[in-house]
């Protein structure tokens, strides 16, 4: 098992967000997290990333307990973010973003060149726009920024929060269309979408959030199709 | 009539003006740097330039055993002594400062940040005690010998408080550094051989003018500090722009918890920025005292303020804003002192700041760290 939660809380102030929940990553996998808003989603993957304490509960990596580790001590472990409203520095270049990427690795920079490669192969846009100032794209290029300069840390497991917000139907496809791209390359991802069809069709599996727990979990497919899922966030 | 004199003395004001200015400018790189990462105003950095002219101060009497006359002259020196001496001694200002920036992070900021190393707790466990042993006694061995005791339970206590992910409130990083500030200035004016006087630096360089620039005599120290500054500031522009660390501090000003998803250390981060902030304030130090002499436990309290209303003036944040802002609130003095009296000369400084605060609130840049495109 790559990633593992157990009964995990955690707390913002005094309000409790996450109220107990338990989930796994298998390597090779891709797995969402869907629910409403405020049902804890992003707060989960904050806490995988390190930057949200841990009131309660363990985090597991590749058997390793993580749980107090420094954020960028997991990031040299294999666990990048592409995080919530795409965290692009908007006053540095396309490439100094993504070179952010590589920051975990020091000043050994000799497969940076062969990174910068291979994301610009997936998202030839950001070759076209390499020194543009991040706060100049649009949205779409925004998140492919984003997930590109999480690819630039050579992860064993990306976490992607709300890849598809704010973008047009096409942009949407196309980012999911990526993700399974990278899923193919062998690094395992953790999703967190309110685009729940999307989201469930691209994932092996899926566990369902609502407000703090998690209530349902199984394939992505049986979760497309039971009814109490569907009513609740697939539009009937 | 005074106005008169400004026609005559206009460009020594000048001269003298941009000397003032670029000393503000490198104290104001340290107010910036820290506003940028942690957007909190480091009162304190005053008192790391202070202790940067001990710094000098020290190096100067101590280790080159420099006398304050020889047979009732300077104590001139010349040639490869003199230009050893002064590298000498502003090194020993940078890394008195630059240590001193250290220190003043790791105790009086770093536990409000709820980062929760021992280190802070222990510090500040052993200040703690030191403070209470007075009211017992007098005696420094006995204060010590106190304190020590003290430090291991109360440093246990301090260690829950500022533990993992209890951020303190805004307020009391502000109180913080206000306090510390005070705690340095008044520590050395109790514990100095001087107490609250002025000490007077030795004259080590002849202050020959070396040439005349539009009726304005230039010095050979103002040359000094102006090489100096301007060769600081352009490091400091290159690190911050080209090397990974200076990367790290950009990219927390511009958004610290995405920095820290990709694996910067934040803490670090912020750690590099005091010291470079500190080192910056340290060659501030060695140039004033070169120009004019002297120091004293408090002589980083109106500097400090008006250093700091540089960074506000040239845009709090931006390294390039500093020494613009600098180099205005120097001019705006000496020509404004000039004009008006010398009576003046702080009251026409934050008259320059109000004034161009209500025209461009951001500073006339108006950039911060993180977005400056430098």
């Amino acid at each position: 098992m790559l990633l593992e939660v157990q009964d995990l809380h955690v707390f913002y102030g005094k309000i409790e967000a996450i109220k107990g929940i338990s989930f796994n990553v298998n390597e090779g996998e891709i797995v969402s997290l869907i629910g409403a808003n405020g049902a804890g989603k992003t707060t989960t993957l904050r806490t995988i990333s390190g930057v949200r304490p841990v009131a309660q509960g363990r985090v597991l990596f590749e058997g390793i307990d993580i749980t107090n580790m420094a954020s960028h001590d997991r990031v040299k472990l294999g666990i990048c973010q592409a995080p919530e409203g795409r965290g692009i520095f908007p006053g540095m270049s396309v490439r100094e973003n993504l070179e952010m990427g590589t920051y975990v690795r020091g000043y050994k920079s000799d497969t940076k060149a062969a990174d910068l490669e291979h994301v610009v192969h997936l998202f030839p846009r950001l070759g076209e726009r390499m020194t543009q100032l991040g706060g100049t794209l649009s949205g779409g290029e925004q998140q492919m920024l984003a997930i590109g300069r999480a690819l630039m840390s050579r992860p064993r497991l990306m976490l992607l929060d709300e890849p598809s917000m704010g973008l047009a139907p096409m942009l949407i496809a196309q980012i999911f269309s990526i993700v399974k791209q990278i899923n193919s390359e062998g690094i395992s991802v953790l999703m967190v979408e309110q685009n729940a069809t999307q989201a469930l069709r691209t994932a092996h599996r899926g566990y369902v959030l609502e407000t703090g727990y998690v209530v349902k979990t199984g394939t992505g497919n049986d979760l497309l199709v039971d009814p109490a899922v569907r009513a609740a966030y697939l539009g009937g | 009539m005074s106005h008169w004199l400004i026609y005559r003395t206009f460009w020594d004001l000048t001269v003298s003006g941009i000397v003032l200015g670029l000393i503000y400018a490198l104290v104001a790189l340290g107010y910036t740097m820290v506003y940028g990462v942690l957007r909190l105003i480091n009162f304190a950095h005053s008192e790391i330039f202070m202790v940067g002219t001990f710094g000098v101060l020290i190096s100067l009497t101590k280790v080159f055993g420099i006398s304050l006359f020889d047979d009732g002259q300077y104590p001139y020196r010349s040639g490869f002594v003199l230009v050893a001496i002064l590298v000498c001694s502003i090194i020993a200002a940078m890394v008195v400062s630059g240590a001193g920036a250290i220190v003043l992070e790791r105790t009086a900021y770093r536990p409000l940040r709820g980062a929760g190393d021992a280190y802070g707790a222990v510090v500040l466990a052993f200040l703690t005690g030191l403070i209470a042993s007075f009211l017992f006694s007098d005696h420094i061995m006995t204060n010590l010998a106190i304190a020590a005791v003290i430090t291991g339970p109360v440093s246990f206590g301090y260690v829950r408080i500022f533990r993992r992910g209890r951020q303190a409130p805004r307020l009391a990083f502000l109180i913080s550094a206000i306090g510390s500030s005070m705690a340095m200035a008044e520590a050395v004016a109790t514990w100095g051989p001087e107490q609250r006087s002025v000490y007077t630096t030795p004259r080590v360089l002849e202050k020959k003018v070396l040439f005349n620039f539009l009726g304005a005599d230039v010095r050979i120290d103002y040359v000094i500090v102006a090489i100096g500054a301007i060769l600081m500031m352009t490091s400091l522009l290159l690190f911050v722009n080209r090397t990974r660390l200076g990367r790290g501090i950009r990219a927390v000003a511009q958004d610290a918890e995405t920095a820290r998803i990709l694996g910067v250390n934040v803490n670090s981060v912020i750690l590099v920025t005091f010291l470079l902030g500190g080192a910056m304030a340290g060659g501030a130090a060695m140039m004033f005292t070169l120009v004019y002499d002297q120091t004293r436990f408090n002589i980083g309290f109106l500097l400090g303020v008006k250093s700091f209303t540089a960074a506000v003036l040239g845009g709090i944040g931006n390294i390039k804003g500093a020494l613009l802002g600098g180099i205005v609130l120097g001019l705006a003095e000496n020509y404004g002192s000039s004009i008006f009296g010398g009576q003046w000369k702080d009251v026409i400084a934050f008259v320059v700041l109000l004034t161009v605060l209500m025209f461009r609130p951001t500073g006339i840049l108006g950039e911060s760290l993180g977005k400056a495109r430098v």
